[in-house]
């Protein structure tokens, strides 16, 4: 079957790419854009590593063919890290020990994002549900959820002036 | 004491910290190499099977097929990953060569030049395979007329001539003579998959130089390396191992299977060849912790004393040794328990079966045998009447006393464990435990010291 030509915003740039039909936006952020902070655990939506955010919105990359997402605006890790420093997420994920082997980490942090940016201050069950499609298989999660709660005061008190 | 000790007691920040909170950690797929090609594995769909024939014609076919192997490709092909330590003998197959012992054992490597291709190729490779009656269960895989899973003809490792591992201290038998109690049980476990996040995997690239370096997620970098280095028979300086980042291993990343082939790829193509596991993959064939059968036999004095401890014990160790027979040592080393039990005999069997390998997990054959003998010593406590802290205290070992495999224990600190678990959880233990110590019992081996 013949290629096409998606496009669609990476961070705060736009991008092109040339996929066969049903290629994920897993496979394109990782083989061709290189952006291999989203991860690969087993393209099959069981995990939750590969998660990022399309207009806001956390979804298994690994499920989603890139052709769905023409002209919309993709999240990732990559692009919530500024210049110097670290996210307010990433801050807390650190100075929590919110991980051990580091797999999982990347779709954790996406996936506090979306939680974070639609509630600013979550219930313990908020968090608990926006977890439910994220595998911690060193079992690490409640220094997971202590981070969520620190960076949910510390983006509180910053006023959401983060990066998007 | 505390204000010379720097990082003991203190919270330190983490080297891989920042790498693993942007993403940035660069785990083994993550990295790519130009003109990259990608392994993929034809595997048997029966669990034993004689292989009668490989028919790759078709798969030769599919566009983007680059070349397959097969047994003959690999110059030392029946291997076993402990051999480096003087482990005998050598029994599993890199590719399968007469006979498949296992669902999901290795026949066929295809190279391609995209995974989708090596995919394509690996579903037209044919196999003409003849099924074989098989065997799952470990006391079954021990009957007379059981299905043959070894080269050797029985279906239990041997440990210097023995079907089992064997440890004997006093006489249990005349010792269940004279108890009061004699206290039964049998005690299963499953097999467990380590189900890391980051499946198993690797990349190996021909260097410039005549080398490979061989990109890998394993926990054994020199075990991979050595091994790699019997199986392709080449010095292990031509191999250059690169390590360090695990996404997840649990003891189920000390295997060697990926390295070995994805080298001999890129050795036969002169390309970088990356061999990852599937999900499916890593859940059907990377190995798990054995699933155990564990029989007890206790003989106990009317006031609680453990004065004789039988145990047979079983691992599955599923088609192949890998790192069973090890576990199965240090399970036999532990059978008994951190008791003081003065008559003791162990059985432990290293069983094949038609079941994946299994191989080393978190505890690695002591975990499964306390388990059981927890679950047994609550029993007993039961039996004699008394609560599941006292059945403990009476027993526990302490220094200098022998175990069953005749070490005098150093280290012993089950009492004070114990102790302060019990204060943990509000429990107010009698004066007399409240007293004990792990110190050297009067006239044991090492009073005095």
């Amino acid at each position: 079957m013949a290629s096409t030509i998606v496009t669609f915003e990476f961070g705060e740039r736009e991008v092109e790419v040339m996929v066969r039909p049903m290629t994920t936006l897993q496979i394109v952020l990782r083989e061709q854009l290189g952006a291999t902070a989203t991860k690969d655990g087993c393209r099959q939506g069981g995990c939750g590593s590969c998660i990022v955010l399309v207009d806001g919105e956390p979804v298994m990359s690994c499920l989603l063919p890139v052709e769905d997402i023409a002209g919309r605006r993709v999240t990732t890790l990559e692009t919530i890290t500024p210049a110097e420093g670290l996210h307010p997420i990433q801050q807390a994920f650190l100075d929590s020990y919110a991980f051990q082997c580091g797999y999982c980490t990347p779709g954790m942090v996406m996936t506090s994002k979306a939680l974070l940016d639609h509630h600013p201050d979550p219930s313990g069950d908020d968090i608990g549900e926006a977890l439910a499609g994220n595998v911690c298989r060193c079992t690490g999660y409640r220094p997971i959820i202590r981070a969520i709660g620190v960076a949910a005061e510390a983006l509180r008190e910053s006023d959401g002036e983060q990066p998007r | 004491m505390s204000a010379h000790l720097n990082v003991v007691g203190q919270s330190v920040a983490r080297s891989d910290g920042i790498g693993h909170v942007t993403g940035r950690t660069q785990y083994t797929t993550d990295r790519t190499f130009p003109g990259m090609l990608h392994l993929k594995m034809a595997r048997s769909p029966l669990h034993h099977a004689r292989i009668k024939g490989i028919d790759l014609s078709e798969a030769e076919r599919v566009p983007g097929f680059v070349r397959a192997l097969t047994a003959k490709d690999v110059p030392h092909n029946r291997y076993t990953i402990l051999g480096l330590i003087g482990v005998e003998p050598e029994e599993e197959f890199v590719l399968a060569e007469d006979r498949v012992r296992f669902k999901g054992e290795a026949i066929v490597a295809i190279v391609a030049e995209t995974e989708e291709a090596a995919f394509e190729a690996v579903s037209k490779v044919r196999l003409d395979l003849e099924e074989l009656p098989a065997v799952f269960d470990v006391e079954e895989a021990l009957k007379p007329g059981a299905p043959i899973v070894t080269h050797w003809g029985n279906n239990t490792f041997m440990y210097e001539g023995h079907p089992c591992r064997r440890v004997r201290l006093g006489d249990v038998e005349r010792a269940f003579g004279q108890a009061d109690h004699i206290i039964e049980g049998v005690y299963n476990t499953s097999p467990i998959e380590h189900a890391p996040t980051e499946t198993t995997g690797c990349i190996a690239v021909p260097e410039a130089n005549g080398r490979y370096a061989v990109y890998t997620n394993t926990q054994a970098l020199y075990f991979s390396l050595d091994n790699t280095a019997i199986i392709l028979q080449v010095p292990g300086n031509r191999l250059h191992f690169i390590g360090g980042t695990v996404g997840g291993g649990f003891g189920g990343k000390v295997d060697v299977i990926v390295e070995p082939i994805a080298t001999l790829a890129a050795m036969k193509t002169n390309r970088p060849v990356k061999f990852s596991y599937s999900r499916s993959e890593e859940m059907q064939v990377s190995s798990t912790r054995s699933a155990w059968r564990i029989y007890l036999k206790d003989g106990v004095t009317s006031d609680g004393r453990l004065i004789a401890r039988k145990v047979t014990s079983y691992a599955d160790s599923g088609a192949y040794s890998r790192q069973t027979p090890y576990a199965l040592t240090k399970h036999a080393a532990n059978a008994a328990g951190p008791y003081n039990i003065p008559n003791v005999s162990i059985d432990a069997y290293c069983v094949f079966t038609n079941r994946p390998p299994t191989s080393a997990m978190r505890g690695f054959g002591i975990t499964m045998a306390s388990f059981a003998l927890e679950v047994q010593m609550d029993k007993i406590a039961e039996r004699v009447g008394v609560d599941p802290w006292t059945i403990r205290f009476l027993n526990a070992y302490r220094n200098g006393d022998m175990k069953p495999h005749r070490k005098l224990a150093e280290d012993a600190t089950l009492i004070e464990t114990m102790q302060a678990a019990a204060t943990l959880v509000g429990h107010d233990l009698p004066d007399e435990f409240k007293a004990m110590t792990s110190a050297p019992r009067a006239g044991s081996h090492v009073e005095g010291r």
